[in-house]
């Protein structure tokens, strides 16, 4: 398996940067997500690897080995297109099989992988049949069959769930995770969804504007965002955000309220903040709502999730609203005067000037 | 009754008088075209299908005299007439096949865009655009062993270079010369379009399988270009079988009958000499009976692959 290094890659049409210059190394065995909105230049960041797109500057490594100009064929990696891209006029067969024929693999040696293949992927019962007359979730197994039989130094996948439907997508999701586990090969995968990647992902890359946002392992990125993309992208819904103004360890918030910043805080705040003016974040599960609060708030609207109840909090006025996950049988009154407390390891501050977190000491 | 629905009913009935029905409607458009279809279409198919069974020439005023199926053995058992099949068949083999080779190369070198590339497309159309008697005529000039300029061309000035329609060896080649010339762009046309749809992703996907260009061209260009080059060859085929103007154009069926094709010999029966218009009925319904047989045998094939895609 294979480590994948990018090195100042970008590509830009004409003016426009699609990617602006990024680095990135991708480890052996690494299970790595690009993650960002649509348009964020996460796919050409992935079809610049496979070499399906020239880079416009910046360098390529595969093992230490510089693909940057080579061609799809000499890198040996596989792709996983979100519209699966199968050989409309084959059979599951011989799509399968397509790359090992491409690759003269002797017959007996082809045959052998298919069907590991294939019986791995449970998809021996479609062999003869073609593509156009497979489900959307088969036609993704055959995909990732004809990816897997040639046994790649990595694989990329480019939204391979993205066109199929909901409750499918998380049982192929378990499955891939399993392919990953089991072949242990280096996977680079494209998603806009941010559960999809926070379930698949040894690291996730944030992406967004054409640029790198934030690396991380999941709980990193969710904890832990670099900045205010990063803390409203990750997480449905986003950590909670509202301007204050920061003296001598208390954050004025709006609705007269008084946050009393933990100690650990409070220096790397002095420093950072040349007028005091900041941005509090937290996630929803880490406010909690009780009598003896420290901030005072009512409760604007309270949805049902199921599993927990999600409460929206207005602080003063009504465009400052947080959200907090309480238990499914807690339910209050619309405009209920209510009291809630921030968990001290769960806040974190935010420049509202840079956009980008605060950090603390050596960690955050 | 009232009044005022008497008056109604009244109103109503004088409608009724005017109005024309919807289907009197549809039958008054579609009259004058069964009309014309049938004078000029189904009755002379019927008609000659008739006189195909008889004795019979326009130009000699006597009656058709029914004589079963004598036509069709006479003709079956004609040796010259088989060797016309042969040769309309040798005719039909090797400008359909040169056609389907140049055309599809056609199409792949066009296929790629580059500057001017609609406009040299355009260009390579022209041939198809003209009319078969004039292009007929244009090439026996350009073959013409004193002042054409295909033997200045290929090195040849008179009196050294061959009189290509004169000579029997070349001349079936010099008419399919001039046929695939003239539709090789039908062809590149009709492969073009199966190229262009084409998605790009399965080219990507095969670069991604490391297929090299060749195996892409086999495994994947031709299979989905095949159902529409099949309609080439079909369309092709048939028009082979007819080939008559173009020749006519040429050499008229020679030198002797080294380009004698099935309709130029029909054509001679039919409206030269005898006008035997009892044969030439009889031969005309087995070139039918020929074309229809090709032509389902292609069908087949295409339904094949295109169940199959």
């Amino acid at each position: 398996m294979a480590t994948i290094e990018l090195r100042q890659v970008e590509k830009k049409f004409g003016q426009l940067h699609a990617v602006k210059p990024m680095d990135l190394t991708i480890h052996s065995g690494e299970f790595v997500v690009l993650l960002g909105p649509s348009g964020c230049g996460k796919t050409t960041t992935l079809r610049m690897i496979s070499g399906l797109e020239a880079v416009t500057g910046g360098h390529i490594y595969l093992d230490g080995r510089d693909v940057t100009w080579l061609h799809p064929s000499e890198r040996d990696i596989a792709f996983v297109f979100q519209f699966f891209a199968l050989y409309p006029h084959m059979t599951v067969l011989d799509n399968i099989r397509f790359p090992l024929q491409a690759q003269r693999v002797p017959r007996d040696e082809a045959e052998k992988r298919v069907s590991e293949i294939v019986k791995m992927l449970q998809i021996e019962h479609l062999l003869h049949l073609r593509p156009g007359s497979l489900s959307g979730g088969d036609r993704q197994r055959v995909a990732l069959a004809r990816a897997l039989v040639r046994r790649p130094a990595a694989f990329l996948m480019d939204e391979p769930l993205g066109a199929l439907d909901a409750d499918l997508r998380e049982s192929m999701r378990a499955e891939i995770k399993r392919l990953h586990i089991a072949n242990n090969a280096t996977t680079v995968y494209v998603t806009h969804d941010q559960l999809e990647a926070m379930a698949l992902g040894d690291r996730i890359v944030v992406m967004s504007a054409a640029e790198i946002q934030q690396v991380g392992n999941p709980a990193e990125v969710y904890y832990k965002p670099a900045n205010l993309f990063v803390a409203r992208f990750i997480g449905s819904p986003g950590m909670n955000l509202i301007s204050g103004r920061y003296a001598d360890g208390v954050v004025y918030l709006p609705g007269d309220n008084r946050y009393t910043v933990p100690e650990s805080w409070r220096a790397p705040l002095a420093q950072a903040l040349k007028d005091g003016e900041v941005i509090i974040g937290f996630r929803p599960e880490s406010a909690r709502i009780t009598e003896d609060g420290a901030l005072a708030a009512r409760v604007y609207a309270s949805d049902m999730h199921g599993a927990f109840n999600m409460i929206h909090l207005a602080l003063g006025e009504e465009s400052n609203i947080v959200n907090v996950r309480v238990d499914r049988w807690i339910t209050y009154a619309l405009d209920t005067p209510v009291r809630f407390d921030i968990d001290p390891e769960g806040v974190r501050f935010f420049d509202p000037r840079s956009e980008k977190a605060l950090r603390r000491g050596g960690a955050q | 009754m009232t009044a005022t629905t008497l008056q109604a009913e009244k109103v109503a009935q004088r409608h009724h008088v005017r109005r024309i029905s919807d289907k009197t409607i549809q039958t008054a458009f579609i009259l004058p075209t069964m009309v014309l279809l049938i004078l000029w279409n189904i009755f002379p198919l019927f008609y000659s299908l008739y006189l195909s069974f008889t004795e019979y020439s326009v130009i000699a005023g006597a009656p058709p005299k029914w004589i079963g199926f004598e036509n069709y053995r006479n003709i079956l058992s004609s040796p010259l007439i088989w060797k016309y099949f042969a040769l309309t068949g040798r005719f039909a083999l090797l400008s359909v096949g040169l056609q389907t080779i140049i055309g599809f190369a056609m199409a792949m070198i066009v296929r790629a865009k580059f500057r001017g590339s609609g406009f040299i497309t355009t260009l390579i159309l022209i041939p198809m655009m003209l009319s078969p008697v004039v292009v007929g005529k244009f090439w026996a000039m350009i073959y013409n062993p004193t002042f054409g300029p295909l033997n200045y061309l290929l090195g040849m000035p008179p009196p050294r270079g061959p009189d290509w329609l004169a000579n029997p060896q070349f001349a079936l080649w010099a008419v399919v010369l001039v046929d695939v010339w003239m539709w090789s762009p039908f062809v590149m046309l009709l492969c073009l379009s199966g190229l262009k749809a084409i998605p790009e992703y399965l080219y990507e996907a095969a670069a991604i399988d490391r297929a090299s260009a060749w195996f892409q061209f086999w495994r994947i260009t031709l299979p989905q270009v095949a159902p529409l080059l099949m309609i080439a060859i079909l369309f092709r085929t048939i028009e082979a079988f007819k080939q008559f103007d173009v020749v006519m154009g040429l050499t008229g069926g020679g030198p002797g009958d080294a380009t004698e094709l099935v309709a130029v010999n029909l054509y001679r029966i039919a409206f030269l000499g005898r006008f035997d218009t009892g044969i030439a009925s009889a031969f005309a319904y087995i070139v039918l009976i020929i074309i229809i047989s090709i032509s389902n045998l292609y069908i087949r094939y295409l339904n094949q692959l295109r169940g199959e895609a």
